[in-house]
């Protein structure tokens, strides 16, 4: 394949790896193996932390909301280890007291995902100013949901980088609704790229499924803001299911989600990849199956994963050069005794 | 500030010991840098960031946008990806604007991420009464941080705690608050560079004393020390406790003192209820009950907002005359 024929297959062997990965996370979750409900599924928005991972280098940084695990797949994220820390095991990125909203790695450039709304949009500000400062050509990627456009540290931390000319890029993935409220219901100006632009950002809105295309836009942004011009990217989608495993959308129809799944990004690669014969059949069901057995084995992996040690309670508040906290029990012994 | 390369000060201010414990960090570590609102060219609102600017140039003293959430956002990913800043909010009551960024990601980035990650900054506040500065501005708010595992407290009274205190939390990798009262810039002391004076997380006997302990901290240690004056013209020999960190809190101290001299009183500047002083006082109940001759007396400042007017803002915290009363009952 020649070097444009291998981008698309790239992309899309990115997306169905987080859909197949989602998707086993949700089995997890009904085989009763994760660690609580709070599993926040990106399936039906792979698109947009595809292009924009492929369009990072490998020194970059980012952050995630808590919708954030196509953005680590995205960006190396070894499923065995993300599917450990969902289960809240000791094999976990985080040794399984992060979980699926606080997952996180230094070596892969994952300065965390975070279950506060806007909460990791600041972190990026930061990082972008190291980069500058240490002279590490890194680009600091903030990924936020359409909720987050709606919080003020946005606003502050656009402002930031701006002034400072940092390299840093906002992304927001907006799928329509923060938990169940619809977009219409929670923006005063939709057109969120008018206000970043507002703030001096160079700005991308991507809406269609063409995620060549939306690769390619979206890396002159990141290349612009190595440049230390920042930037702002719209990726607009739908999420397909419930806002956690407990929801069951009663907030919108079934007609809506009918309707707005047929603008599947997967479908519409593969179906790409057929038409321009970039891919026949065969090649791509080759692709899903070798997909499959590895999130099958994430899967296991984290099944099988031992539990933690109870002392890993009180390890890593401080640094390790640190005392640990004093427990509970030490405590009430030392009055007792 | 003439000379900043002395070794002993016999006098110099709190504010200048900040200042100077800034530059000596600086110039030893090239990934330090400040950022807050007015630290540059300004010089910091309370001025212990004075001068700076000319000396470590824009790069490295970097005024901020008022901008609390993002000042402490900013720092936290500056920290977590190589620098060690120290960020400046003008007030601690300014916590209100960035208590997500402190409270949410700060204290709990390491621990979230199962111990990859330090976010080795300072957060440095300016807390307390005294300048009629109202509700919004006066506040003792260190028990939100107390109450917050994952962050570090200092909160000094001398000049030599506060250079210390501060060039020790730079080498910490933990997050730490670093509170600083407003009245005590202008206050003079000693400064010696060689005589850190303890270790972080150790508390201070200002003055040894058999009949009461006053347990404190910033700057209120010195009405505890002007009370205690008072009372020994009166034959009553406090102790004086200065806590200098709430966490750690330096609990051995406080158990020590109080089971020797059997009488505690503890003294803050924050309100009464489900403050700091509760905690130090259930200490006291679980690990001196049996030596205690006289109930835990808690003297902080009332349980409402700080009033603007001076005569209503002077009583409404401790005061040293109440002070030296209390301890009297308590010692009867």
């Amino acid at each position: 394949m020649t070097q444009s024929n291998t981008l698309l297959p790239n992309l899309y062997t990115t997306m169905k790896r987080i859909r197949t990965f989602e998707e086993r996370v949700g089995e997890l979750f009904i085989k009763g193996e994760t660690a609580g409900t709070m599993l926040h599924l990106s399936i039906g928005e792979e698109l947009g932390p595809t292009c924009l991972g492929a369009a990072m280098q490998k020194q970059d940084t980012f952050t995630t909301h808590h919708r954030g695990h196509g953005i680590f797949i995205a960006r190396g994220g070894d499923p065995k280890k993300m599917m450990a820390e969902i289960a809240g095991k000791k094999d976990g990125y985080c040794k399984g007291k992060g979980g699926s909203m606080h997952i996180a790695d230094m070596k892969l450039g994952h300065l965390g995902a975070n279950a506060i709304v806007g909460g990791g949009i600041p972190t990026v500000v930061g990082a972008g100013l190291s980069s500058k400062y240490l002279e590490e050509d890194k680009v600091s990627v903030a990924f936020f949901g359409d909720g987050a456009m709606q919080q003020g540290i946005l606003y502050e931390s656009m402002n930031m980088a701006s002034l400072w000319k940092l390299p840093v890029v906002f992304c927001c993935i907006n799928n329509q609704y923060g938990m169940g409220t619809k977009i219409d219901n929670a923006a005063g100006l939709k057109d969120f790229s008018k206000r970043a632009a507002s703030f001096g950002l160079n700005t991308l809105h991507i809406d269609d499924l063409d995620i060549e295309n939306a690769y390619v836009k979206s890396k002159e942004i990141i290349d612009k803001a190595r440049k230390f011009e920042p930037g702002f990217i719209e990726v607009e989608c739908y999420r397909f299911f419930g806002h956690a495993r407990m929801d069951k959308s009663p907030y919108r129809s079934e007609e809506e989600e009918i309707k707005m799944r047929k603008s599947d990004p997967i479908s519409y690669a593969s179906n790409q990849m057929l038409k321009n014969k970039i891919m026949n059949e065969d090649e791509i069901k080759k692709i899903n199956e070798k997909i499959s057995i590895e999130m099958d084995e994430a899967m296991d992996f984290a099944i099988n994963s031992p539990l933690n040690n109870q002392k890993e309670i009180f390890t890593d508040v401080y640094d390790e050069s640190e005392p640990l906290p004093i427990s509970v029990e030490e405590r009430i012994n030392k009055i007792l005794s | 500030m003439s000379d900043l390369n002395k070794n002993y000060y016999e006098k110099i201010t709190f504010r200048d010991a900040l200042r100077l414990a800034i530059h000596d960090s600086m110039q030893e570590d090239e990934k330090i840098i400040v950022m807050g609102e007015d630290v540059a060219a300004y010089g910091g609102a309370y001025g212990a960031t004075k001068d700076l600017l000319k000396l470590f140039g824009p790069k490295r003293i970097i005024d901020t946008p008022i901008s609390e959430a993002a000042i402490v956002g900013a720092s936290m990913g500056a920290a977590l990806t190589g620098l060690r800043p120290i960020a400046e909010l003008m007030y601690v009551d300014f916590f209100g604007m960035s208590m997500d960024q402190i409270a949410n990601q700060l204290a709990k980035v390491r621990y979230m991420f199962g111990g990859q990650i330090n976010a080795p900054m300072i957060l440095r506040a300016q807390g307390g009464t005294g300048r009629s500065a109202g509700a919004q501005h006066s506040q003792s708010l260190e028990t939100w941080i107390m109450h917050t595992p994952g962050l570090y407290l200092s909160i000094p009274y001398t000049p030599n705690d506060a250079y210390h205190l501060l060039r020790a939390a730079l080498k910490i990798n933990n997050p730490t608050i670093f509170i600083e009262h407003k009245l005590l810039y202008n206050t003079s002391g000693v400064l010696d560079k060689n005589n850190p004076d303890q270790i972080f997380g150790k508390a201070k006997i200002r003055k040894k004393g058999k009949d009461l302990s006053i347990i404190s901290y910033s700057r209120m240690v010195n009405f505890a020390e002007k009370a205690a004056e008072e009372l020994a013209k009166q034959k009553i020999d406090v102790e004086v406790v200065d806590l200098r960190t709430l966490n750690p809190l330096d609990r051995e101290t406080i158990i020590e003192s109080v089971n020797k001299t059997k009488r505690a009183l503890v003294l803050s500047e924050s309100c009464y209820t489900a403050g700091v002083p509760s905690e130090i006082t259930s200490i006291i109940f679980e690990h001196c009950y049996t030596n205690l001759l006289k109930p835990v007396i808690r003297y902080t400042a009332e349980d409402t907002p700080a009033p603007v007017a001076p005569n209503l803002e002077e009583n409404y915290i401790p005061t040293i005359e109440k002070i030296v009363e209390y301890s009297k009952k308590l010692c009867k």
